[in-house]
């Protein structure tokens, strides 16, 4: 008899703290994703100033007057996914059409990565060429949640020329600025 | 075996044309690899065993490929193209594919 009001709080509190778990854990992921994200930018503009800078260009030829003494077809992949924090808010991003700009920057680090690999991968070559980036989504398990993450495929033919000492001509980066 | 994905091979003469070979294969997701990759997509992130899995992947349909190329007497393959459809949920097809050539 006493006691009939606190039962009566608590059937009240308790689902409201049980609804509300899935939105602190969504957040909880958000705040977690956030620093992975970040970090992960981190080391990319690290490594983008400081790693071999190979100049990767999408053309056959670059100069036909040097002898070529290595050539051979390079790949790097990466596979990178949104939060489901982030994940939650581009779905609300569909009601209202626009610029989804979780999955930009998801794209972004993932082609940026994806060509650090590459360079990463020939460390001797002069320059790449005929430089292919290829982006596919990789579905979900649950497939109605769309996608998992997308994977770069970046690719092309490493080149190596006779002389070493001389440079070929400066050419601008195939990564994108920040 | 000489592969590029140039027109030539730079530095040599195509003496013989053999057409189009190809590789692929279609490759699902390991159980226990999904359920680790499951856990990371919550935060987000590289997904360490995917890009792992489907390097071996393309590694092994570039393999195809050059066996293929071998078989009709080539020693090279020029204009390499990858190329990736997922054909079911957890599963995706990978498939590169190019042009079998002798050099000198």
């Amino acid at each position: 008899m006493s006691n009939s009001t606190e039962p009566s709080l608590w059937m009240l509190v308790l689902p409201l703290v049980i609804y509300s778990l899935p939105f602190v854990a969504l957040v909880f992921c958000g705040f977690i994703g956030g620093f992975v994200e970040r970090r992960h930018y981190a080391s990319i503009r690290l490594r983008e100033q400081t790693g071999p800078r190979i100049p990767l260009v999408p053309v056959r030829t670059w100069d036909p007057s040097r002898t070529i003494v290595e050539s051979r077809l390079v790949s790097a992949s990466v596979v990178v996914s949104l939060d489901h924090f982030k994940r939650f808010l581009a779905r609300l991003r569909n009601i209202f059409g626009g610029r989804v700009r979780a999955y930009e920057s998801l794209l972004d680090r993932a082609r940026r990565e994806a060509l650090l690999r590459l360079q990463a991968e020939c460390p001797g070559a002069d320059i790449i060429l005929n430089l292919r980036i290829e982006t596919s989504s990789i579905a979900n398990t649950k497939g109605k949640q769309g996608a998992g993450g997308v994977e770069v495929l970046a690719y092309g033919t490493m080149v190596r020329y006779a002389s070493p000492e001389a440079t070929p001509p400066p050419v601008p980066m195939a990564t994108a600025a920040a | 075996m000489i592969l590029t994905n140039l027109e030539t091979v730079p530095g040599r003469r195509i003496v013989e044309h053999y057409g189009l070979v190809s590789g692929s294969t279609v490759r699902a997701k390991h159980v226990g690899r999904d359920i680790a990759a499951s856990f990371k997509n919550l935060v987000g992130g590289e997904l360490k065993g995917y890009t792992e899995l489907l390097s071996e992947s393309r590694n092994e349909a570039t393999r195809r490929m050059g066996e293929q190329a071998i078989a009709l007497g080539a020693n090279a393959v020029v204009n390499i193209r990858f190329s990736t459809s997922s054909v079911a949920q957890g599963a995706s097809e990978l498939y590169v594919y190019g042009t079998a050539v002798r050099v000198e």
